[in-house]
């Protein structure tokens, strides 16, 4: 295999072109044990660090921009950034020790395509796009649309993340991110659930976004949920009223999940309704405490 | 293929080796460059055996492919200790006799380098997710974690008598 460094998204998009063989990384936290394990080998890999707009985060009037080789580590020692998105923050925090930290990356997570891949319920319920680079030129699609199946993207050949768009999120609005595992680090989701709210000044739900990982093929959005919250009054949430259990019995039913060594199917849907109701009421209570502003986030906490 | 010729910093020291490019910088540093305080358990990422600071950020070798030290700064267990003393947490280890076999322990002292490089006062709840990345199936974590909170402790009050 051949290690290939290009400085400019315009080199990579070239290099892919003409290297059908070739295979995109970012910290290879996913590529190097896959390799190990017999995968079969690309020809070239074309390492995309070395591409500043790939490892830069920034924030302007309309919202962030997230290079999709960004170690996820200055993702969690971004204080803005995690202040107005700490669901987001704390699912891409979540991922692996320090060590992974370092170099695990929101496009790699995305791209590897496991159905547990931890940021990206909370990647989906922010509504972030990712703006990709191929031989046609670019094209940004939402997150929700990248991933197709277990190790499948939509991906065309050549094509890779360049970066993600997150808008600043509006008034009122907290975002969420909790996972069960069966001890408190470095293991994978039995299930993730992620969930983002917005309150108008009354306190009644404006829109609501609830996500599931590791429950089925791919990140699932849960639409009878979020349906169930809208209207709702926070009061109602926070209480665990009716819509609540709305959200736990469509949570539980959206849910297509396997029997593996970290869960049975009965026991995943189970938790995919706890896990959702509580990422919920996390979403909710920060949601309130951030009184308005979109850039006032400090109030959020880190519940988890 | 040819092989590749990278340049970079490793404990101080400018340092040329040649790799594969496909070979990770844990196998370059043990094989091509000599240093075999760095160690393999697993080899994906797991045990933490292999950790390294790469540009002053604590990594897996294991999961790193070796040009990509080109021009980097990296620090391995060897660069811990100064000429005339250990690294604090060496101290401490020795002192409370946190290892048994040793295998894992380069790792663990590299990480707990890199935590008390920016956080020089932990709780024993920080050290011990600082230190999830790093497995040992000898010497239980207790005596590691004590080590790691009593060097924290004595390079604190080096510090204070430095400053005054
Ligand atoms: C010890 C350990 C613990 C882990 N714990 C977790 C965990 O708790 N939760 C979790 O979700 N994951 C976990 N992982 C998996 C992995 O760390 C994450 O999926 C990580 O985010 C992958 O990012 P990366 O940059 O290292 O990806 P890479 O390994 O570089 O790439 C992964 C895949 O994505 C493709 N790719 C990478 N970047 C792009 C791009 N910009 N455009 C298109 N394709 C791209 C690559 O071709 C490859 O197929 C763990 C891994 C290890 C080794
Ligand atoms: S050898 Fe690198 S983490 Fe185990
Ligand atoms: S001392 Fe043997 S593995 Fe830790």
């Amino acid at each position: 295999m051949e290690y290939l460094s290009p400085t400019t998204v315009e080199e990579a998009s070239e290099l892919l072109a003409a290297r059908p063989d070739a295979e995109v990384f970012a910290g290879a936290t996913d590529v190097i044990p896959q390799l190990r394990a017999g995968r079969a080998e690309p020809g070239a890999l074309v390492d995309l660090k070395g591409i500043e707009r790939l490892v830069s985060v920034s924030a302007d009037d309309a919202g962030w921009t997230i290079g999709a080789a960004t170690p996820t580590a200055d993702l969690t020692g971004n204080a803005q950034l995690s202040a107005e998105f700490p669901g987001l923050v704390e699912a891409a925090g979540l991922i692996g020790s320090d060590q992974i930290q370092n170099r695990s990356s929101l496009g790699g997570n995305l791209c590897n395509a496991s159905p547990a891949a931890d940021s990206v319920p909370a990647m989906v319920v922010n509504d972030m796009r990712a703006v990709v680079a191929g031989p046609d030129g670019t094209r940004t699609i939402p997150v929700v649309d990248v991933t197709t199946g277990p190790g499948s993207t939509s991906l065309g050949p050549g094509e890779f993340v360049v970066e993600f768009q997150l808008d600043h999120r509006p008034a009122r609005t907290g975002d969420a991110y909790l996972r069960l595992i069966p001890r408190t680090e470095m293991d994978i989701a039995v299930v993730g659930a992620g969930a983002r709210l917005s309150f108008d000044e009354a306190g009644v739900c404006t829109s609501a976004a609830v996500a599931l990982g590791a429950v089925a093929p791919t990140v699932v959005r849960v639409s009878d949920a979020e349906s169930a919250l809208v209207g709702t009054a926070a009061s109602d949430i926070l209480g665990n009223g009716d819509a609540m259990a709305a959200v736990a019995a469509a949570a539980t039913a959206a849910c297509n999940p396997i029997d593996d060594k970290r869960g049975t199917v009965a026991y995943r849907r189970q938790v995919a309704g706890v896990l959702a109701r509580r990422a919920v009421t996390a979403a909710t209570e920060r949601a309130l405490a951030t009184n308005g502003a979109a850039t006032d986030g400090a109030a959020a906490n880190g519940v988890s | 293929m040819a092989r590749t010729h990278v340049t970079c910093t490793i404990n101080g020291d400018e340092t040329e080796f040649l790799c594969e490019q496909d070979e990770t910088l844990l196998n370059a540093l043990r094989d091509d460059v000599g240093l075999t305080g760095v160690k393999e358990g697993c080899g994906t990422g797991d045990c933490g055996a292999c950790s390294v600071l790469l540009n002053n950020r604590l990594t897996c070798a294991c999961l790193v492919f070796a040009p990509e030290a080109d021009g980097a700064t990296i620090v391995t267990v060897e660069g811990l200790a100064s000429a005339e003393a250990l690294h604090p947490v060496q101290q401490t280890f020795l002192e409370g006799a946190a290892l048994q076999c040793g295998v894992c322990t380069p790792g663990f002292l590299v990480a707990a380098k890199a935590l008390l490089d920016h956080n020089p006062d932990p709780t024993e709840t920080e050290v011990r997710y600082a230190l999830a990345g790093n497995l040992c199936r000898c010497t239980g974590y207790d005596k590691i974690v004590r080590a790691v909170l009593d060097a924290a402790a004595d390079m604190r009050s080096d510090g204070a008598l430095t400053a005054d």
